[in-house]
């Protein structure tokens, strides 16, 4: 490897850190709103195939079927959070599902109709598409917009920042050694949550057989966190219901054949823990524990029919369940199937986690913006929230974009290279990267509530664990890479191990159980709504967490920094 | 779970290279996985293969039983491939343009 970098320098007006679904969407409605102005996508892989996406997706899961109102979406997702929501982000989200579920069809994403021309509905909140090629369809829109770039292959390791405000970011170019220095009026933030902090199900060689794309790996939060930027609910891990080995969505068993959940006497439990999404692991969990397992899904006696469809229906989201039936002849007509709850997520889309912003998507660094999954106190965004976050986001840039990008201090970007190609040149390291993740994810399970702890937890387990982390933490400093994609891991490394000293806190910070198995305090295992009827937000103070308990924001209010 | 590229079918075009969302996927003389156990499985490469080269499995570790998914593109159409592990082959046809049933 060439261990020479050479620095170069893009300035744009208005810069994408990430091009899943929300930074689409954020370029393509700055497009829409604004008669010129450039924008650039810095994507870690390919934007075609990016992100959460990359598969396909099986449903829409948030719209607003005939009959309901985004006020009642609000209310679902405030309660099935246990009331940590931000009711100004839900319903400016909630507003804006359906035209981004419209926008899809217009991309030429196939929706299912009814005779009267209405999408039609998988239960109460969801419709159902044929989501294989939601993510090319997105890109193509993107790459045919004449003021959009796109820097594919490009891995963001830190935002420049001046004076409390975000300027830009720097990054490496996974294919050649070059360090890019992008400066920009406006920073949108859209990396995506994290994976890959706990010991995933499978942790030999299907590692990353897991549900959130083990690519997601915390940058757009760690960024955020070391930069100084407030954080809220971090503590609020997501843990997905899933179909075991395959780690394939249950929803399409669930919704579509009505498959219930059963335990090995063919008890239906899931009425006994409650029906929010962290009841419906905790049931499980729980079933499991006290020696009633295996749990599955149950759909022995549905029709051939039944079976031919969901082998398509896998085969647009997640191919290698249908593989897993074909190839042991176990269909689900035949044999339930089978699930387990997966390693903790930190995922902003799907609970509350990520940074605190204003109601238009701005964070508490002025001039950078977040959208899907690392934008904090909306749960429930799914594929069409993300959407119309950076929907919101790409018009609200708008406000920076009107003056020029300021200039780059380029001895920063001068001692940033000479750093790394130390790294790159470096032949005295002790450890190597993917040792100290594995180590990472074990600390994580065992101390901080992992698979194997049932995702439970206490204050003395979680203090292990923050000084282990730190630990790990100090001993990643001094690794070697070999080329630019060794040296990305190395920074994905760090970001997770940054992301779980938050999360690590965030979980000692709330003393209560709210959320069975998302936080499971074995200290406090029971609600408080005298004392945690807050948020729970941290900043990083001259490299110690402050935590920053601040109100709820109800019906009506609204938050702004 | 991972995949395998047939070094005889690769013509080495690049085209899994550009897609893989972890950047996996190296070419010299044929396209290559350099390591498998990061691969996420989501046939996003599979797909994007004009030869048929790339086969998905499910590791065994997560329960695969050496069967192997490959796909290939015709339009809107994609033709799945699964050999299972007696040989049989079960070919299933997809349309982009008709939504899933569920």
């Amino acid at each position: 490897m060439n261990e020479r970098l050479t620095i170069e320098a893009i300035a744009t007006d208005f810069l994408i850190i990430g091009g899943g679904t929300a930074g689409c969407a954020a370029a393509l409605s700055f497009c829409e709103s604004s008669a010129s102005g450039s924008v650039l996508i810095a994507e870690k892989a390919h934007i075609k195939r990016s992100g959460c996406l990359a598969a396909g997706v099986n449903a829409l899961n948030a719209y607003i079927v005939p009959g309901k109102t985004p006020e009642s979406y609000v209310d679902y997702a405030r309660a099935d959070a246990e009331g940590i929501v931000r009711e100004d982000l839900l319903i400016t989200m909630a507003r804006g599902l359906n035209a981004a579920a419209e926008k899809l069809e217009a991309l030429g994403l196939t929706m299912l109709k009814n005779p009267d021309g209405t999408y039609a509905a998988r239960g109460t909140r969801n419709i159902k598409i044929n989501g294989e090629n939601i993510k090319p369809l997105l890109a193509a829109a993107v790459e045919s917009q004449p003021r959009v770039t796109v820097l594919n292959h490009v891995a963001v390791i830190d935002y420049i920042v001046r004076d409390d405000r975000v300027i830009g970011a720097y990054a490496i170019d996974l294919l050649k050694p070059v360090l890019y220095v992008l400066t920009a009026s406006a920073t949108l933030c859209a990396t995506g949550g994290a994976s890959g902090l706990y010991k995933p199900n499978n942790p030999g060689f299907s590692r990353h057989k897991m549900w959130y794309p083990p690519f997601n790996t915390g940058a757009g939060y760690a960024m955020g966190i070391r930069a100084g930027a407030e954080m809220t609910t971090l503590e609020m891990r997501f843990i997905a219901l899933r179909c075991k080995d395959t780690i394939a969505p249950t929803g399409t068993l669930a919704q579509g054949v009505g498959a219930r959940q059963v335990n090995a006497s063919g008890e239906i439990y899931e009425q006994k823990y409650g029906i929010t999404t962290s009841q419906r692991v905790h049931g499980t969990v729980t079933e499991n524990r006290e020696g009633r397992g295996p749990c599955a899904l149950k759909t022995v006696g549905i029709t051939a029919e039944h079976d031919e469809q969901l082998q398509r229906a896998y085969l647009n989201m997640a191919p290698l369940q249908t593989l897993r039936w074909l190839e042991s002849g176990e269909t689900p007509s035949v044999r339930n199937v089978e699930i387990e709850g997966t390693e903790p997520y930190i995922v902003g889309g799907h609970t509350a986690s990520g940074y605190w912003v204003s109601t238009e998507r701005e964070t508490t660094l002025k001039a950078l913006f977040a959208a899907g999954d690392v934008a904090g106190g909306a749960p429930q965004k799914y594929v069409t929230g993300a959407l119309a976050e950076g929907e919101i986001v790409g018009k609200a840039a708008l406000r920076y974009t009107a003056s020029p990008p300021p200039a780059a201090d380029l001895a920063e970007a001068e001692s940033l290279r000479v750093a790394l190609e130390q790294t790159l040149r470096r032949s005295d390291a002790n450890d190597t990267t993917d040792a100290l993740e594995a180590e990472m994810q074990s600390v994580m399970d065992e101390y901080a509530g992992g698979i194997s702890a049932d995702y439970r937890f206490s204050e003395s387990s979680l203090a292990v664990a923050d000084e282990k982390i730190r630990e790990i933490a100090r001993r990643a400093e001094v690794l070697a890479a070999a080329d630019t994609r060794e040296l990305a891991y190395i920074f994905e490394l760090r970001e997770r191990l940054t992301l779980a000293r938050s999360v690590i806190a965030h979980l000692r910070a709330r003393r209560e159980t709210r959320w069975h198995s998302f936080a499971e305090n074995t200290d406090y295992p029971e609600r408080d709504d005298a004392n945690f009827s807050v948020f729970v937000n941290s900043r990083l103070e001259n490299g110690e967490l402050k935590m920053i308990f601040r109100d709820l924001v109800k019906v009506g209010e609204t938050y702004e920094h | 779970m991972s995949i395998e590229i047939s070094r005889e079918k690769c013509v080495a075009c690049g085209a899994c290279a550009v897609v893989c969302p972890g950047t996996l996927i190296w070419v010299d003389a044929a396209a290559y996985i350099k390591t498998p156990d990061n691969c996420w499985g989501c046939a996003s490469c599979v797909k994007e293969c004009p030869r048929g080269a790339i086969r998905l499995y499910l590791g065994a570790d997560a329960g695969g039983r050496g069967g192997k998914l490959s796909a290939r593109r015709d339009g809107a159409l994609t033709h799945w491939s699964v050999e299972k592990p007696d040989g049989k082959t079960v070919e299933i046809t997809v349309d982009s343009r008709e939504s899933n049933a569920y």
